[in-house]
């Protein structure tokens, strides 16, 4: 998958309760969760990520709770991809088995700014900062996982098993 | 090949005779649970993946603890859809309020937690249930349907870090300053992904409410799962909880650790988490004044009888500040019934704490005692980020329950000593 965007960038360890608050955990609409998505530490947010669809953060993205309303409250305000240092686990398979798009590269993410167009890669594991001219690599998945996001998620592996 | 007890129950549950740390599996599940937050969702994908039936009607719970009873008109509908779910397909265990309590709690002691088994939970706390050596991890309501329609789910087999505790234990420090000192130490992501095993004569002795307060934590240092060998003190805790054979695992010895941390609890003083981390640990000796307007007593980390306990030890014949508010939340109706038949909610009361039903209520900012801007609580809980408990300018402090009683009486943060 190949997809190019303006970054919106954040810090370490973006939790769940700032990704949405449980307060609003009383629906499963993406869109309606998407309107207060990450509301506690920036309120412009979801203006924000219209034109910046892809998410640059630091490590330890998405601690916290299971709450999978987290991704697609993601998803729902329009992020494309998020670019990590590391996810958190649960996380981590919430936006694979939804079909978010996560990827790992510590250095895109260290040398990267807010408003810096990427162009990203999956199947290459590529990143390129078109604004700076940089290149970076992500990490690459076990092909148990590459084969999930093929999939666009988890639905085709249960459908199969029931 | 020498395996820990958590890769043995992943072997077992994936029909292999080992395992090795970052091999992929798909397991067979023997509990899956989830809440009034991550069921409507999992319900959801159940039905658009037009799963005909639940794979096995014994092994799965529904338990609306979070947002019950009912905060809202929205929190009710998410529990009626809940509610009509388990009627339509069966599902023999579910809970209604008043029956059920906050299901880290609830299912240990109604002994749904058994040793040896596979427990997957749609909250991020079922690695509770490790304390009782099973392997219990957190998921999230997708997974869930796929194990309600199947039976099973993919992972990734852990490695292991083991923490091993000696000495003893100053006074008033337990379970909750062992696991907040142990995420101080290796911080939010410290064992992300990872297995901890928590061992030594410390955990030997600790009791059952302690060792679920441990591995209930281990997701706030990213871990997988927390797990504990079940003893003697298991096998006593079970006897009058179920009739269901289980299996006792041991850690081989010649197992692989990628890290090994010994830790001499002697001078761990009660700790306290500061805003906005769990790691974010000072002893309540270095904490300075701060002010308190709310206490929360309760939780699946302290909702024990024995953290009731603890807190009236220090509440009896006292008032709580003026100017502050405590609620305590029991963490399931047996533990409220014994605690009344002990005089302990007499001693609350007394002492000018709200007691409320078994609910996650507060902890994540739910109900039962939100936080206004600018706001201050200290509770038994065990997150604190940006906006856990309330307004996004609000801030959690996170304690064992001596601490959160003593902080209630004092209106600060006060050490135990400072009111015995």
């Amino acid at each position: 998958m190949r997809l190019k965007g303006k970054i919106i960038k954040y810090g370490d360890n973006i939790n769940t309760d700032e990704i949405i608050p449980a307060v609003y955990l009383v629906s499963v609409d993406p869109e309606k969760l998407a309107e207060h998505c990450m509301e506690a530490i920036d309120k412009d947010f979801v203006r924000k990520v219209k034109s910046s669809p892809i998410m640059v953060a630091g490590k330890n993205f998405g601690c916290g709770s299971s709450r999978e309303h987290a991704p697609l409250a993601l998803k729902g305000a329009g992020v494309k991809c998020v670019v990590a240092s590391s996810f958190a686990r649960i996380f981590f398979r919430n936006a694979i088995n939804i079909g978010l798009l996560i990827v790992e590269s510590k250095e895109c993410v260290e040398k990267s700014l807010e408003e810096d167009i990427l162009e990203i890669d999956t199947e290459k594991g590529v990143i390129k900062n078109i604004t700076r001219g940089t290149f970076f690599s992500s990490a690459k998945y076990p092909e148990f996982i590459q084969r999930l996001i093929e999939m666009g998620g988890i639905d085709s592996w249960v459908k199969e098993r029931i | 090949m020498q395996m820990t007890i958590s890769e043995k129950i992943l072997a077992a549950h994936s029909e292999k005779n080992k395992v090795k740390p970052g091999e992929f599996i798909i397991a067979n599940v023997d509990l899956a649970f989830a809440n009034d937050i991550t069921a409507p969702l999992a319900i959801e994908k159940f039905k658009k993946w037009q799963a005909k039936r639940i794979f096995d009607e014994e092994k799965i719970v529904l338990i609306p603890d979070h947002f019950t009873p009912n905060k809202d008109v929205m929190a009710a509908e998410q529990c009626s859809l809940m509610r009509k779910f388990a009627r339509e397909y069966g599902v023999k265990n579910y809970f209604e309020v008043g029956r059920c309590g906050i299901e880290h709690i609830f299912l240990p002691e109604q002994g749904f937690s058994i040793p040896g088994e596979l427990i997957i939970g749609a909250d991020s706390h079922t690695c509770t249930h490790g304390a009782l050596g099973a392997f219990a991890c957190g998921v999230g309501s997708t997974d869930i349907a796929a194990v309600m329609a199947t039976g099973k789910i993919w992972l990734k087999v852990p490695s292991s870090i083991k923490f091993v505790y000696t000495g003893k234990l100053p006074p008033w420090s337990v379970a909750k300053d062992l696991i907040l000192y142990t995420i101080g130490d290796i911080g939010v992501d410290g064992a992300s992904y990872m297995t901890m095993e928590f061992s030594g004569p410390v955990i030997s002795q600790m009791s059952m409410a302690g060792r679920l307060t441990m591995c209930n934590m281990a997701v706030e240092a990213g871990a997988k799962n927390g797990i504990i060998a079940a003893d003697e003190m298991t096998i006593n805790y079970l006897r009058k909880r179920t009739n269901k054979p289980y299996q006792l695992y041991k850690t081989d010895a010649g197992a692989t650790f990628v890290e090994v941390r010994e830790y001499n609890v002697e001078k761990i003083e009660p700790q306290i988490a500061c805003p906005h981390l769990p790691s974010k640990t000072k002893s309540v000796l270095e904490i300075g004044d701060i002010k308190i307007d709310e206490v929360v007593i309760g939780s699946c980390t302290n909702g024990h009888l024995e953290d009731l306990k603890l807190a009236a030890t220090l509440l009896k014949g006292k008032k709580i500040h003026p100017e502050l508010r405590a609620i305590v939340l029991p963490g399931t109706p047996q533990i409220y019934l014994e605690a009344l038949k002990q005089g302990l909610i007499e001693i609350f009361i007394q002492a000018g704490c709200v007691v409320g039903p078994a609910t996650c209520g507060p902890c994540l900012g739910g109900h039962m005692g939100i936080l206004a801007e600018g706001e201050k609580a200290i509770a038994t809980t065990n997150r604190n980020f940006i906006g856990r408990m309330g307004h996004p300018k609000s801030e959690v402090y996170l304690s064992n329950p001596a601490v959160a009683a003593a902080s209630a009486i004092k209106g600060r943060i006060a050490h135990p000593e400072e009111v015995k």
